[in-house]
């Protein structure tokens, strides 16, 4: 395991007025990350993925709990930690008047690295992300896409055992989005362990190895994109339609034995799990028949990580 | 070792990017060569010196004090790292925490020091005369200031993190620091009690010093006495700034 977490804790005073306030942002993160494996972070704004990268990265101390990064104590030994790992900000960390080439080889330097390794090093990393024809251009002229690339070069321009990239394809174009997957994928292939965040369904999907599902600071499920689906037995059938009559309609559908499950959708609807989705629908249509709500659509589908998703917390991604 | 290698790296990355901005070097330059032309000519009758040189003694030793003083106002080009993450980056790498504030603080010690040479020079003309030695001594005290100032500046923007917050404050503190320094005047005809509060302006007693040397007077008590009180003054402001470097927490 080159990550393990037991109890990961942190909380932010913050004032609103005059109210000062807790903010409870981690509350007991318990966390397994193998070698050489993609493994992401899915949450809504404000779960506590950020909170807990940062932790990982010894940019602020956990208020409780302990970890191991990369074979290094957290709280003992911090600069090993340093040594070993890369993180790159979902913010940003690049200057508007220096050149990726300046960023990339005083970053080298600072991981201790001598001037001509670190040049060399520097050349290396813009051919593999495809910045060499902009390597001395200022960053301010880059586009974001462009930039975003700087970034992870810089994260990984030391070769450490793990990187930690929050929200990398955030703000990407489709097709910029699928170079960095390729990318991050060229990664692992090199054997590095790669820990993303992001709050895309189809980016943790496709391509992460195992996700963790984290809300509201825990994490509230774990394992590969392909067992958590597994573990939402049969098909979901999505019904659309107006908020105002779903009570309605949940109270109707709810008592049926051919529902498994039935969750609200908060934009008007309701999603039913049920076994066999295509024999459902009829019954869905007649319960729901003559009961006077207006159905706007009805969609069969197979379990995706949002309905993973609404199961554990009750709420969809997609809508949060 | 490695905190003086790292001090270097992150010394040139900040002397590479004054240069690069050319307006910013202008400014530096023409400011203290407008007080030195626009400002020096009143201080003449004001204090009633007998001769061109005696007032430039008295004045450019003040006006080297009060630009090592401004070095408190670089505090706002770092919270500008801090939004690009520029700072946040670095304090993921191994690098030397104090080194992070060094290699800042020394950019602005050299940047003053220029500033200081050019005037120096340029009061030669008008008859200022005064010797290597002392000169030299005069850059060390203005030099610890700039010291001083710049890492208490980086400490406080790495704590308050917006520039709303820091201008205000600088404001309020700078002013009444620099009006009971003696800085652009001597305080020899202030009433006693605005002498006595001068007393306890560390910035008033390194006007003090720097005035005996560029009267040619390296041996009164003013200029030990300045330079242990703005040594020791430093050495803590440093001590506080390297550790908001290494804790500064979004
Ligand atoms: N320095 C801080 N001071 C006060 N509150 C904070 C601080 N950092 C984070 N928080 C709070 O902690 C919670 C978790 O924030 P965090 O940034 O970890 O979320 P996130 O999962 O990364 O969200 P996003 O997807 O929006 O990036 C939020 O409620 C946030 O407001
Ligand atoms: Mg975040």
């Amino acid at each position: 395991m080159i990550i393990e977490t037991r109890g990961l804790r942190k909380s932010f005073r913050s004032r609103a007025g005059r109210e000062a306030k807790t903010v409870e942002a981690v509350r007991g993160v318990d966390l397994l990350v193998e070698q050489g494996e993609i493994f992401g972070f899915l949450g809504p704004n404000g779960a506590g993925k950020t909170t807990t990268l940062r932790m990982l990265a010894t940019l602020i101390p956990p208020d409780g709990g302990e970890a191991t990064v990369a074979g290094a104590d957290l709280r003992r030994n911090p600069d090993e930690v340093r040594r070993r790992i890369g993180y790159v900000a979902q913010g940003g960390s690049t200057w508007d008047e220096v050149s990726a080439r300046e960023e990339l080889v005083l970053q080298a330097r600072m991981y201790g690295i001598g001037k001509a390794e670190a040049q060399r090093r520097a050349d290396r990393a813009l051919a593999a992300f495809q910045l060499t024809e902009y390597a001395d251009r200022k960053c301010k002229t880059y586009s974001g896409g462009q930039r975003r690339r700087v970034d992870i070069a810089l994260g990984i321009i030391h070769e450490p055992k793990i990187v930690f990239l929050d929200e990398p394809t955030t703000g990407l174009d489709p097709q910029s989005r699928a170079h960095m997957w390729d990318e991050i994928r060229r990664l692992r292939a090199e054997g590095m362990t790669v820990f993303i965040t992001t709050h895309y369904l189809d980016e943790a999907d496709a391509l992460c190895d195992r996700i963790a599902i984290m809300d509201h600071g825990e994490v509230v499920a774990e394992g590969s994109p392909d067992e958590l689906k597994r573990e939402i037995a049969g098909d979901v059938v999505t019904v659309g339609m107006p908020v105002g009559e779903t009570p309605k309609a949940a109270e109707l559908l709810d008592s049926q034995p051919y529902v498994n499950k039935l969750e609200t959708i908060e934009s008007g609807g309701l999603r039913l799990f049920v076994d066999t989705g295509a024999t459902a629908i009829p019954q869905i249509l007649r319960t729901l028949d003559g009961s006077g709500v207006e159905l706007a659509s009805i969609e069969l589908h197979r379990p995706s990580l949002d309905d993973v998703f609404l199961t554990k917390t009750g709420r969809s991604l997609r809508e949060s | 070792m490695k905190m003086l290698r790292d001090t270097w790296l992150i010394f040139q990355r900040q002397i590479l990017l004054s240069l690069r901005n050319p307006a910013w070097v202008f400014v530096g330059i023409i400011q203290p060569v407008f007080y030195l032309l626009l400002f020096a000519p009143l201080v003449k009758p004001a204090i009633d010196a007998t001769s061109d040189a005696e007032a430039y003694r008295v004045f450019v030793p003040g006006l080297l004090v009060m630009l090592a003083f401004f070095s408190g106002f670089v505090g706002f080009g770092i919270i500008a790292e801090l939004r690009a993450g520029v700072i946040e980056r670095s304090r993921v790498t191994p690098v030397n925490r104090f080194a992070l504030l060094l290699g800042r603080s020394l950019r602005d010690v050299i940047t003053l020091i220029v500033q200081a040479a050019i005037i120096t020079v340029l009061a030669v003309p008008f008859g200022l005369s005064v010797a290597l030695g002392n000169v030299l001594l005069t850059y060390l005290v203005i030099g610890l200031i700039s010291l001083m100032m710049s890492s208490l500046s980086y400490a406080g923007a790495l704590k308050l993190r917006s520039e709303d917050a820091l201008a205000p404050l600088l404001n309020t503190i700078f002013q009444p620091i620099l009006l009971t320094a003696g800085i652009l005047l001597p305080l020899t005809f202030a009433p006693k009690w605005l002498q006595r509060l001068a007393d306890w302006n560390p910035f008033s007693w390194a006007v003090d010093a720097t005035r005996a040397l560029f009267a040619g007077n390296p041996g009164d008590d003013h200029v030990w006495q300045a330079l242990l009180i703005l040594g020791g003054l430093t050495v803590l402001s440093m001590i506080w700034g390297a550790r908001t470097f290494a804790r500064s927490v979004r």
